[in-house]
């Protein structure tokens, strides 16, 4: 039957394309068949509280919620007493960095993170400086990835954790994980990552990388939204932390609340299809990134990509268009649903604090756009991507004064710009 | 965001696209904005003997209000005196085109862009 379905769902898609195309996977996946399929039983059927003890309804969602544990632990190398379920990756950040942060608050006031985190890691962060916590932004280079020889500088006696993301979610670069969490151990600091866009897409071992505490998100790998995990290791060293609200005390003390059963039966489910068909998948999703950047540079001069060429994830590619301002751009392609690296859209005519951080000038970040591939797209959805681009960028670089200065040959950062 | 459909129509169908010859001396060229701050626009005029406006072009590097903003003033100033056309208030663009208000710099960067042209025109004639 699952066969069946997708194998329906594939032919379709070959045939006939659904506009507007989903290009959008860091924001979020849709549910694979599968896993819905198997958090179905657990609404209606299997609706016992896990934590319920006298009787079968209970022991039922109960081992449900031990299976999806143990495969949320095997994606990663843990055990599974290890993890916690959590509402989400920005619960499992907020858990990680605040509980380790207040835990030893008495001993240590210091925490490392990385200016290009995401937004609830820095505000968690900044909720810590508030307290009287002093916290350190590590700056990346331009290829976004930081200097290890920052971090172990920045590294003090003081320091409790040190928070550093696996994949960056808007430009898709790995940072250099293992060898953070060797840093870390050797000086006797708790490395938390949030591996939200990582889990699924590259390999991870909390052993092997040394890794304390790991995030993860159900929506981002074709799971639910509203369940996550938090990695907290047990043993060697033994991670202490202070839970985030007062409850029943399940979850090991650490997150209280009835476990929401379909939830925590779809990150499993999502984390074993995940762990099965990630070297395929990678594979596949490499091939689709190099067709829609080869794609788009064949016919289109000044297109840059993001971040580090080699070190990241092949499904998502942050592309500068110069002299195409990103808004305008996603107006024309609106048969491709994609995010725009400039915050424009949102109001604060601001363009994104990562590309800010990677060094990508303000006019060039005005012009970025994130194309994110993932499990359910095709070649042909590629191809229509490419060619819908082409057709936009150029008609858009033939209406903009920047780019006929650029082919004047006129230097536009000669022109004293009147700034507004 | 929701663009109002008179803001699709001129992003579809911008009105005089293009450039004037800016060694013309009955061409008067502005250039307004800023590339860092997301928007740039280049409006031309050129002047009539009679001393309409005959011809206007615009380019814009921007989102899709200001290119609307730029295409409808193209529109507007066309057969208008040069004091007419410098009389435009970025709220009336802002009104015909159904701006939000984190758009209006949009218009207000039409009008500047409208003025400029003017400014280089009369710069270049003495007048
Ligand atoms: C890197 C990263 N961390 C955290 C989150 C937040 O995840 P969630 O939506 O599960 O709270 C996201 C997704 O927006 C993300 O990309």
């Amino acid at each position: 039957m699952d066969k069946q379905v997708s194998e329906a769902m594939n032919a379709r898609n070959r045939t006939n394309i659904k506009v507007p195309i989903y290009l959008d996977y860091q924001a979020t996946t849709p549910m694979d068949q599968r896993v819905l399929d198997r958090m179905l039983p657990y609404f209606i059927e299997k609706f016992g509280n896990p934590h319920s003890r006298s009787h079968a309804y209970g022991w039922e969602a109960e081992e449900a919620v031990e299976t999806a544990r143990a495969e949320v632990a095997a994606i990663i190398g843990a055990d599974p007493r290890e993890v916690i379920f959590t509402s989400g990756a920005t619960e499992s950040n907020n858990l990680a960095i605040k509980g380790v942060a207040h835990f030893f608050k008495d001993r240590k006031n210091h925490v490392v993170t990385v200016s290009t985190e995401h937004k609830c890691v820095l505000d968690s962060c900044r909720h810590l400086e508030q307290e009287g916590f002093a916290v350190t932004y590590l700056p990346v280079g331009t290829n976004g990835l930081i200097d290890l020889d920052v971090l172990k500088a920045a590294i003090t006696d003081q320091t409790s954790i040190v928070s550093v993301m696996a994949v960056n979610n808007e430009i898709g670069v790995i940072q250099p994980i293992a060898e953070i969490g060797a840093i870390c151990r050797e000086r006797g600091v708790f490395f938390h990552t949030d591996a939200a866009q990582a889990v699924g897409k590259i390999p991870l071992d909390v052993e092997a990388m040394k890794i304390d505490l790991m995030s993860i998100s159900g929506h981002k790998i074709y799971g639910p939204k509203g369940v996550g995990a938090l990695f907290v290791r047990r043993r060697k060293p033994r991670v202490r932390l202070e839970a985030l609200f007062n409850g029943g005390g399940q979850e090991r003390g650490m997150r209280s609340g009835t476990l929401p059963t379909p939830l925590c039966v779809g990150i499993g489910a999502a984390c074993a299809i995940a762990k099965a068909e990630m070297p395929t998948e990678a594979e596949r999703i490499r091939r689709l990134g190099d067709r829609l950047l080869t794609g788009i540079r064949a016919e289109l001069p000044e297109v840059f990509l993001n971040g580090d060429v080699e070190r990241r994830i092949p499904g998502n590619l942050n592309l500068s268009f110069a002299y195409v301002e990103g808004e305008s751009l996603l107006m024309g392609i609106k048969d491709i649903a994609v995010s725009s690296g400039s915050a424009c859209t949102s109001a604060s005519l601001e363009p994104s604090y990562v590309l800010r951080a990677i060094g990508v000038g303000e006019e060039l970040a005005h012009t970025s756009i994130r194309f994110g591939i993932g499990r359910f797209t095709t070649e042909s959805e590629i191809d229509f991507a490419v060619k819908t681009i082409r057709e936009h960028v150029a008609r858009l670089r033939s209406m903009s004064p920047l780019w006929e200065m650029a082919q004047e040959g006129i230097d536009i950062k000669s022109i004293k710009w009147n700034e507004h | 965001m929701a663009y109002s459909g008179k803001v699709v129509d001129h992003y579809e169908n911008p009105r005089n696209v293009g450039a004037l010859d800016k060694g013309d001396d009955n061409v008067g060229t502005g250039l307004v904005g800023a590339p860092a701050c997301g928007d740039v626009m280049k409006l031309q005029i050129k002047v009539g003997v009679d001393g309409l406006i005959e011809d206007a072009k615009f380019k814009t590097f921007g989102c899709g209000s200001a290119i609307a903003s730029s295409s409808l003033v193209t529109e507007w100033i066309k057969g208008k005196t040069l004091d007419e056309a410098a009389a435009i208030k970025n709220t009336q663009i802002a009104e015909e085109l159904a701006l939000p208000p984190v758009k209006i710099h949009c218009s207000v960067l039409a009008e500047d862009a409208i003025k400029a042209a003017i400014a280089d025109y009369k710069k270049k004639n003495n007048a």
